[in-house]
C-alpha cells in the first residue's frame, strides 16, 4: 500500500495502545489510525480481547500504556462522549417502557442528529409498528434493531459497534451494512468487531485481527 | 444539555414507576408493618408506645430505605444503562444525583407523606410531629445520597445484600441518632434545632460530595 500524508488528522488514533488484566496481557501493543469514511473491521477469536478493545476506546477501561487520538487530539472523557457512540452487548434498553419511550430516553441523555427524529429511525431499522410495543415483548434481533435505532439517532461521527450483526437475520445483517455505509458517506467512521468476516460492509474497510495473548508470556 | 438529561432521566423513572407501581408501594407497606408488629408486641398500651414513637418511627423509614437501596442502580447495571451514562456528555454524577432524587422522591418521600398516620398508630405526641416531619425531611435524603454510595460500591456483585447491609450501617448510625435524638430533645423540653441543624449540614455536603463518590466507585465496580 503506497504511504500518502493525509492532510488532516484521522478521525481515531491509536499508538502503541495496550491492556492487562491481572498481569495478563489481553492485548497490544496495538498502533492504528481509522479515518474518516472509513470502516475497520476487528476481527478475532473469542476471548482475543476484542471486546476489551472497544471498551478502552469507548473510555470504560483505562489503558495500561498509549495513546488514544480523536481529530488530532488527545482523547478525553468530554471529547469521547461528543465524537463516540458505543454498543456493546448489553442493549440499554428498559424493559417495562416502550420501543419508543427507550428512545426518546437515549436520545434525552446522548442528544440527537439533527433532523433525525425516533419515528423515523424506527422506520429505518424496519421497527415501525412496534413504537409503542413494551420491549420485553421485542424478540432479541427486535432489541438489537432498536438499539441501531438509537445509534442511527446520536450525533456522534465514530461508532464503536460490538458485534453488530449478533441476533439479527439475513435482512438485518443488511441494515447493519447499509447503516454503516451512509454513516460513512456522511463522514463518519465505524469499528465493527465480528469473529468472522461473514458480513464485512461493502465499504472501505480495513482488518485489525487480533490474536490471543499467550498466556504465562 | 444537563438539563435535557436530567428531564429524560425524570421521565424514565416515573414511566418506570407507573408500569411497576406495585412495587413502588413496597418501602411504605413495609414500613407499615414494622409499626403495626411494634405496637402490637408492645401491647399496644398508648403510654408506652408514645415513649418509643419516635424512635421506632426512625428505624422503619430507615430500614424501608436500606430496603429499596439495592434497586437504586441494580436494573441499569444489570441491562447496560449504566454503561451509555458513563458514554454520555453530561457528568456521571449529575445522572447519579438525578438518580438518587428520584429515587428519594419514589420511595422516601410518600414514606414521609404516610408518617402522620403513622405517628397516630404509635401514638406519638401530636407536639413532637413538627419535629419528626422536619427530621426525616432532613434525614431521609441524606440517608439515600449516602447510601446511593454503598450500592455504587456494590453494583458490580451480584448478590450484595449483606454486603450493602454491612457498609451502610455505620454511614447511617449517626443520622439516626441526629434525627431520632432531635425528636427525644423535643419530647424532654429541649430545644431540638442543634441537631436540625447538623442534619441540614450533613444533607448540603452529602448533596455535594456524595454523587462524585458514587460516580467514582461506579465506575469502579463497571471496570
Amino acid at each position: 500500500m503506497p504511504e500518502f500524508e493525509p492532510s488532516h488528522p484521522p478521525l481515531l488514533a491509536v499508538s502503541g495502545l495496550s491492556f492487562a488484566r491481572n498481569e495478563q496481557p489481553v492485548f497490544g501493543p496495538l498502533d492504528f489510525a481509522v479515518d474518516a469514511g472509513e470502516a475497520l473491521l476487528v476481527q478475532g477469536d473469542n476471548g482475543a480481547g476484542k471486546t476489551t478493545l472497544l471498551r478502552v476506546l469507548a473510555g470504560l477501561l483505562r489503558p495500561d500504556a498509549g495513546d488514544v487520538s480523536i481529530d488530532g487530539r488527545s482523547a478525553t472523557a468530554s471529547l469521547r462522549s461528543q465524537a463516540i457512540s458505543y454498543m456493546g452487548h448489553l442493549p440499554a434498553l428498559k424493559s417495562d417502557l416502550t420501543a419508543l419511550e427507550n428512545l426518546d430516553f437515549l436520545c434525552g441523555l446522548h442528544g440527537r442528529r439533527r433532523g433525525q427524529l425516533p419515528g423515523n429511525a424506527m422506520g429505518i431499522v424496519g421497527l415501525a409498528g412496534y413504537e409503542d410495543t413494551l420491549v420485553r415483548q421485542l424478540s432479541a434481533g427486535q432489541k438489537r434493531r432498536l438499539a441501531l435505532a438509537r445509534l442511527w439517532l446520536a450525533p456522534s461521527p465514530l461508532w464503536l459497534l460490538d458485534e453488530p450483526y449478533a441476533n439479527l437475520d439475513l435482512d438485518g445483517i443488511n441494515l447493519v451494512n447499509r447503516m454503516v455505509q451512509a454513516h460513512l458517506r456522511d463522514g463518519g467512521a465505524a469499528l465493527l468487531t465480528t469473529h468472522g468476516a461473514y458480513a464485512a460492509p461493502p465499504v472501505r474497510t480495513r482488518m485489525l485481527v487480533l490474536e490471543r495473548a499467550v498466556a504465562n508470556a | 444539555m444537563i438539563g435535557s438529561a436530567a428531564k429524560a432521566l425524570m421521565i424514565r423513572d416515573l414511566r418506570l414507576l407507573w408500569r411497576r407501581r406495585g412495587d413502588a408501594l413496597q418501602p411504605a407497606l413495609f414500613a407499615l408493618l414494622v409499626v403495626v408488629l411494634f405496637a402490637l408486641a408492645l401491647g399496644g398500651e398508648a403510654q408506652a408506645l408514645a415513649k418509643v414513637a419516635a424512635a421506632v418511627l426512625w428505624l422503619a423509614v430507615l430500614l424501608a430505605g436500606l430496603l429499596a437501596l439495592d434497586t437504586l442502580f441494580r436494573g441499569d447495571a444489570d441491562d447496560g444503562s449504566l454503561e451509555q451514562w458513563m458514554l454520555a456528555p453530561v457528568p456521571l454524577s449529575w445522572l447519579v444525583l438525578v438518580r438518587t432524587c428520584m429515587h428519594w422522591a419514589t420511595t422516601a418521600l410518600p414514606l414521609l407523606i404516610a408518617t402522620p398516620f403513622l405517628a397516630e398508630l404509635l401514638h406519638l405526641p401530636r407536639a413532637q410531629l413538627p419535629v419528626l416531619l422536619a427530621s426525616l425531611a432532613l434525614g431521609t435524603p441524606l440517608l439515600s445520597l449516602l447510601g446511593a454510595v454503598v450500592a455504587a460500591l456494590t453494583v458490580g456483585m451480584r448478590r450484595s445484600g449483606i454486603l450493602v447491609a454491612l457498609l451502610a450501617l455505620p454511614l447511617y448510625v449517626p443520622i439516626l441518632v441526629f434525627g431520632a435524638g432531635s425528636v427525644a430533645a423535643a419530647a424532654q423540653g429541649l430545644d431540638p434545632t442543634g441537631a436540625l441543624l447538623l442534619l441540614g449540614a450533613g444533607l448540603v455536603l452529602a448533596l455535594v460530595l456524595a454523587p462524585l463518590a458514587a460516580a467514582a466507585a461506579i465506575r469502579i465496580a463497571l471496570d
